[in-house]
């Protein structure tokens, strides 16, 4: 049974009636922002009073904010950690084991070496390994934050997985300029 | 009135009368209004019994403005004062107009939008688009025999900021009142979705006169989720004209060619490509004025071959989007084609080669955006019928970011972000003592400010004096359903409340609308002002009613002191009602609104608790 508590000020988690796990039913929280969105989105106040277009602009927003959170594994990561005490510190902690530095920058020379010659083909070798490593580490998240309850390993795999996602955005960005 | 009235689902508000609404498919080359008849979305015919109106204004000496066909047919007469495909120039600096040196229009140089000169006097895009939406409005009112409640308008899913917030003042230049500003391809989405009742992801493949828009969508259970969108808004139709025509002028060998010849060949140009979507080859034959004559024939393969480069420009941003909505074609369940550009044989053929599948035609490409306008124009203005309870959740088309040292962008709100959307971004002072600083919105996705769009410079003000670096400034940037940014800023350790001044780089500023609707109440008569005016202080009396209401409830959900503020923010508001300032009653109620905003919240946590608590998610009727 999933109840929902409104509460401006509730975490994101409670907002949607979810546990407060890593592992997370993709369909429970697409029906919950939808069900919640359905209610508060300004399309369903538009000829409320502008005070009223607003706020509901104003839980829309919020609504969106704690979806966009949740949905992606390495964002909903970061914040349970913070929710539960381990801030995985992204900006000050830059500390990253020996192998992980080395495996990304065989990635990256990669990527560099795909782009320059404009291979398309090449670029999407890298884009598919990478996305499988991140697959498998957003895994290995949930069972060290919910069965292992490590938190401190697993805010070094957050860390590590802000690195990834990055890579992954230059190779969009690569990919679009080859294929431009 | 309570403020924010959340209604049981199904327990609409009292019964009604039908409110009167519009969509307008405001496009570059043609414009629709559709509304809603007996529960079947339709398009209002002129009194001629045609559906489009082509989106070309003439102005002459005498000051009179010319809309529709009966200015297309000047266009080769008196093309300096007969203007075609405004929607170009909405929101845009005189260096983003592509092909400008081209154009026959007297540009006026000015730093933010352009301007044109014509006969009649200087005109702003703004004002030329306002033309085409008072017609349009005229149309729906005399075709309904009433006057509208509002319109929902439709913009490419690619509108920046400028370009979006240059829709709305033209709207309201033109007396109407905008219900949501909607994206093009979210509207034909609905058309479809609402008459296929289709489910899973959909590709709206949107080629028109003078843009390309590709989005991916996701239709489920009544919601309408856009997930990704791409395009480039300065490709379409008009350029597969000017490959025509730049073949004509290469084969016939012309002369230097006269303004008017020049559109002669340009209308031909296009005459020519349109009627080889259905035949084979055709005949290109044209006296000009210099006495020359041209005497062609173009066949589907030589056009294909011209083209082939534009078809190209649209197969990169279909991809993007798809990556961006973390997709392949695999995912892509059917692919709606909009725009009358989609009717070229090659286009089909580059889509369904692209998507492996072939794109869906059912509705009239050139009408499906506005019959999906008009529908959800109904749903907004409260027409709703039982079934109607879909929700659009559109996003924001391109990232809002801030220039940072070195003048580089930094990305706020990156791009296909589910709208609406806030982010917070602190600042701190550089120098001991510093008191005001300038920051820079852009949007776009370069590294680089010079190669964004920049929306505006806001001085803040008023920072209380510390060391370097001791200031805490939160800015805040707002996009709203309409997809229109607004920003506010607080300094965090005090709490002050910095002042913010917008100079919009290419928007107009609010004098410059009361200005041009004063011109328009005076010259010719229109009723936009009062119209506006009035509005205002029926607005602002409902805001007056719905807060006295709350208060009479819950005021004990308010101390002392907040009862203060809103009792004289409601005083003030009061007082302005009472003048013909429409700027003072805004501003007044903007006060208002913001004195309550907590007292709102509050009220409404009580009531979204006490309608949805303990409810299991699939009890919602969604
Ligand atoms: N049969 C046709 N074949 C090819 N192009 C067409 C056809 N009919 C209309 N067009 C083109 O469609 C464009 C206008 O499409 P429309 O959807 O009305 O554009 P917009 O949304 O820009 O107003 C014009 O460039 C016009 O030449
Ligand atoms: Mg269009």
């Amino acid at each position: 049974m999933t109840t929902f508590d409104l509460n401006f000020a509730a975490d994101h988690f409670t907002l949607f009636g979810l546990a407060q796990a890593q592992a997370l039913d993709q369909e429970s929280l697409d029906n919950s922002f939808r069900a919640i969105q359905s209610r508060v989105h300004p399309d369903k106040h538009a000829h409320a009073s502008e005070a009223d277009q607003r706020l509901a602009m104003q839980w829309a927003t919020r609504i969106n904010e704690a979806y966009q959170t949740l949905k992606s594994p390495g964002r909903r990561g970061r914040y349970l950690l913070q929710l539960l005490g381990h801030d995985p510190q992204i900006e000050s902690n830059t500390a990253m084991p020996a192998e992980f530095l080395i495996n990304q920058m065989e990635l990256r020379e990669a990527v560099e070496d795909a782009r320059s010659a404009a291979n398309e083909d090449a670029l999407d070798v890298v884009r598919v390994r990478l996305l499988n490593e991140i697959k498998a580490d957003y895994e290995r998240l949930a069972s060290l934050i919910d069965v292992d309850r490590d938190l401190d390993t697993a805010a070094n795999l957050v860390r590590q997985l802000m690195f990834q996602e990055k890579l992954l955005n230059e190779i969009d960005d690569a990919l679009e300029a080859v294929t431009a | 009135m309570a403020l924010l009235q959340i209604a049981e689902p199904g327990a609409s508000a009292a019964p009604h009368e039908h409110r009167l609404a519009v969509g307008i498919d405001l496009g570059t080359t043609n414009s629709l209004v559709a509304t809603v008849r007996s529960g079947m979305s339709v398009v209002l015919n002129d009194v001629q019994g045609r559906p489009l109106l082509p989106s070309v204004v003439a102005y002459a000496a005498d000051g009179s403005v010319e809309v529709g066909y009966g200015a297309e047919a000047r266009q080769s007469v008196d093309p300096k004062n007969t203007i075609v495909s405004v929607k170009r120039f909405m929101g845009r600096g005189r260096h983003d107009i592509a092909h400008i040196e081209t154009l026959p229009y007297d540009f006026v140089d000015t730093n933010g939008m352009v301007k044109l000169k014509t006969i009649a006097g200087i005109k702003s895009p703004v004002e030329i688009s306002a033309e085409i939406l008072k017609t349009m409005r005229n149309r729906a009112e005399a075709s309904l025999g009433g006057e509208l409640t509002g319109a929902v308008i439709t913009v490419p899913a690619y509108f920046d900021d400028a370009q979006r917030q240059a829709t709305k003042d033209a709207a309201r230049l033109a007396g109407i009142n905008v219900l949501r500003l909607l994206n093009e391809p979210t509207a034909a989405a609905i058309a479809y979705g609402l008459d296929n009742s289709a489910e899973g992801i959909y590709a709206v493949f949107d080629l028109g006169g003078g843009t390309f828009d590709i989005s991916i969508l996701r239709l489920s259970k009544g919601v309408f989720e856009v997930m990704a969108t791409g395009g480039d808004s300065a490709l379409g139709g008009d350029d597969f004209d000017h490959r025509v025509f730049c073949w004509i002028i290469e084969q016939a060998k012309t002369a230097p060619l006269s303004l008017q010849d020049a559109r002669l060949l340009q209308t031909r140009a296009r005459e020519a490509k349109e009627q080889l979507s259905q035949h084979g080859q055709v005949p290109i034959t044209v006296k000009l004025g210099s006495g020359e004559y041209v005497d062609l024939t173009l066949t589907t393969e030589m056009f294909k071959d011209i083209s082939r480069t534009l078809v190209q420009k649209t197969i990169a941003p279909t991809k993007k989007a798809l990556r961006d909505a973390g997709l392949t074609v695999a995912d892509v369940r059917g692919v709606v084609m909009v725009g009358g550009s989609t009717r070229m044989p090659q286009i089909q053929h580059a889509v369904a080669e692209l998507f492996k599948q072939e794109p869906l035609n059912n509705l009239d490409p050139e009408k499906v955006v506005a019959l999906g306008a008009a529908t959800q124009a109904n749903l907004l203005a409260g027409n709703r019928a039982a079934g109607d309870d879909w929700l659009l959740l559109d996003v924001i088309p391109l990232s809002l970011g801030l220039e940072t040292m070195g003048g580089l962008v930094e990305k706020v709100i990156p791009r296909n972000s589910t709208i609406p959307i806030a982010r917070a971004q602190e600042f701190t002072t550089f120098k001991d003592g510093q008191t005001a600083m300038s920051i820079q919105v852009v949007q776009g996705e370069r590294e680089l400010v010079s190669d964004c769009r920049s929306l505006a410079r806001f001085e803040l003000r008023g920072i209380p004096p510390m060391v370097a670096g001791a200031a805490r400034i939160r800015v805040t940037f707002q996009v709203d359903a309409d997809g229109l940014l607004s920003v506010t800023a607080r300094e965090q350790t005090t709490g002050h409340e910095a002042r913010i001044e917008v100079k919009p780089s290419y928007g107009l500023s609010d004098d410059e609308i009361a200005g041009m609707l004063r011109d328009s109440f005076s010259h010719a008569g229109d009723d936009a002002f009062r119209r506006a005016l009035r509005e205002a202080q029926v607005e602002a009396q409902r805001l007056i009613e719905a807060t006295q209401s709350a208060l009479q409830d819950d005021a004990d959900l308010l101390s002392t002191l907040e009862r203060a503020h809103i009792d004289e923010a409601m005083t003030r508001l009061q007082h302005a009602m009472g003048g013909e300032d429409r700027r003072l009653i805004d501003q007044a109620m903007h006060t208002l609104s913001a004195a309550t905003n907590e007292f709102a919240a509050r009220r409404m946590n009580q009531s979204v608790q006490r309608a949805l608590a303990g409810r299991n998610v699939n009890q919602l009727s969604l």
